[in-house]
């Protein structure tokens, strides 16, 4: 449904140049939840800008609904964003206006009648749960009440896609919480297409069905989130995966495990849980495995298990087990390091 | 005091009558002229929607140009221009043309600083939504800086009264004029003291009206 195809875009700063995208190349599909992640100056706000025409690439292609949205007239271009929700960090309400004006006013520059503007403002109120609040202003409201108004104001214009920038970097754990379900129910009720650009790992585990790795411009990896989350091939993504959800234990003690044996970092996806491999590498080798730690990490629609196991024996032996661990249906990752 | 009524009370009441249509008038010009203006302005700086560097350069140029030239100088600088657009240069008629060109201008600055104070993120958001340009500066630029604009006419207007009293040189009359014509070059003190104590009165009124809507309209 979008489609990135090696997309540039060059700020000119003074006698800087700066390479904010250096040809990147993505593809969303209709009705899922497509996240980009990386830390803040990596591109992704230049990335989510370019597919409403904020700004404009310095060259490649943006494709929506299989055109070439750059070639677009400036009147088609307006039609074209009516059809691209976004919601911001800042939000970005009028502070003039109240919750029901907020989201009747744009209607009301686009040309939509006095009596769909009055229905279309009602219902989105009632799905993201602020019909109570109608008459508030923005400066009376908590910031996940702001982010709710500004999700009711983009859905209003019934968009096939919502662009979210940075939505939820503002909020507070549990709010953030709140908006995230509140997009999976509009991603699964009303089946809008959403892209999101985050730097929190938390926010592309909970809803984002692929993701998107970005780096200084570039994207650095890409898939599925469990293909990532489970085996994270870049050292950047590694590095984001590890920041937050990786199991890690003190120096010390690790220093004190790997005198007696080894350690591995063990996956698991969905299935491969059932299996006692624990007791079954005990019993066929001459090692001790312990659990030193251990987490499971909620994704989408599906969670990884996740744990750090020291296994005490004899060189050998315990090379022999890690080797038996691999061709298991779990995910071995020595730790020793 | 009945006598001091008596003697001065319609000359004291026609002088107050011409000071308010002279800035009544003016400012309605002012405020056309330099809302136009302020918008221009806002669209064609550098980073605005509609970035033009040399149109930007004349109006910035121009606007302190005229806002370097003392008001009592300008009325006697422009009196050809003054003429050839009223057809006379006396009176409250030609005293406007002056009083327009030395406030718009002004006018315009006040509007130009109260719309940049408007959140960029609040621009970027409408035009995300697909709305023209023309609408976002009129329903959401003009609208969000509507409470700084009042307090900026709050200030245009009344430095506004204070240039009326100037008019008198050109035979137009109002509250200044009286209390120099009567008041210092006639020795008549009193009429001084009953002009500026209107004047105090009409300042206070207009800055408490102003103050108060602009913090009615801010809604926060």
């Amino acid at each position: 449904m979008i489609e990135l195809n090696h997309v540039s875009k060059t700020f000119q700063v003074g006698k800087k140049k700066i390479e904010a995208l250096k040809d990147v190349s993505l593809t969303i599909r209709k009705g899922e939840i497509f996240g980009v992640i990386g830390f803040s100056g990596a591109g992704k706000s230049t990335l989510i800008r370019c597919i409403n025409l904020l700004e404009r690439p310095t060259s490649g292609h943006v494709i929506v609904d299989d055109k070439d949205i750059l070639k677009l007239s400036k009147r088609d271009l307006l039609k074209l964003r009516r059809k691209i929700g976004m919601i911001f960090q800042g939000y970005n309400l009028l502070e003039t206006a109240s919750v029901y004006e907020n989201i009747a006013i744009p209607l009301k520059l686009e040309g939509v009648a006095k009596d769909e503007i009055e229905r279309r403002t009602e219902k989105y109120l009632d799905i993201v749960g602020l019909t109570d609040r109608r008459d508030a202003y923005p400066s009376q409201l908590s910031g996940g009440q702001k982010q709710r108004v500004a999700i009711a104001r983009a859905l209003a214009h019934e968009p096939e896609v919502l662009l979210s920038d940075e939505a939820t970097s503002a909020l507070d754990p549990n709010t953030t919480e709140s908006i995230l379900e509140l997009l999976l129910k509009i991603n699964a009720e009303l089946g809008i297409t959403i892209f999101l650009i985050t730097h929190e790992l938390n926010v592309i585990q909970r809803v984002c069905d692929r993701v998107a790795v970005m780096e200084k411009g570039q994207i650095v990896e890409q898939g599925s989130v469990v293909d990532i989350f489970a085996r994270p091939k870049e050292a950047m993504t590694q590095q984001f995966i590890r920041n937050e959800s990786r199991l890690s234990i003190p120096e010390s003690i690790r220093r004190d495990l790997l005198k007696s044996g080894r350690l591995v970092n063990l996956t698991f996806l969905g299935e491969s849980a059932k299996d006692p491999f624990l007791a079954t590498v005990a019993k066929k080798f001459d090692v001790l495995p312990s659990i030193i730690a251990g987490g499971i990490d909620q994704l989408k629609d599906q969670s990884i298990g996740n744990l750090l196991v020291h296994l005490k024996g004899d060189r050998s032996e315990t090379e022999a087990a890690i080797q038996y661990l691999k061709q298991q249906e779990i995910l071995v990752e020595e730790a020793d390091y | 005091m009945s006598n001091f009524i008596s003697q001065w009370g319609s000359a004291i009441g026609q002088g107050f009558i011409e000071t308010v249509e002279m800035t009544v008038i003016s400012l309605a010009f002012s405020l056309v002229i330099g809302i136009l203006l302020a918008i221009l302005l806002v669209l064609t700086r550098k980073g605005g929607q509609g970035q033009n560097v040399w149109i930007y350069a004349f109006f910035n140029a121009l606007i302190n140009i005229i806002r370097s030239i003392p008001f009592i100088i300008l009325l006697f600088f422009i009196l050809p221009f003054t003429h050839a657009l009223v057809g006379t240069t006396i009176g409250v008629k030609g005293v406007i043309v002056p009083l327009v060109v030395a406030c718009a201008p002004y006018v315009a600055r006040l509007l130009e600083s109260a719309m940049l104070e408007v959140d960029h993120g609040i621009i970027e958001a409408y035009q995300a939504m697909g709305i023209s340009t023309p609408k976002i500066i009129w329903y959401v630029v003009v609208r969000e800086a509507r409470s700084s604009i009042i307090l900026g006419l709050t200030i245009a207007t009344i430095s506004l009264i204070g240039e009326t009293a100037m008019a008198g040189f050109v035979g137009a009359g109002g509250l200044g004029d009286l209390a120099y014509q009567f008041g210092y070059v006639r020795f008549q003190p009193d009429v001084m003291y009953a002009v500026i104590i209107i004047l105090i009165v009409i300042v206070q009124i207009i800055q408490s009206l102003g103050t108060g809507i602009a913090r009615k309209l801010k809604k926060n």
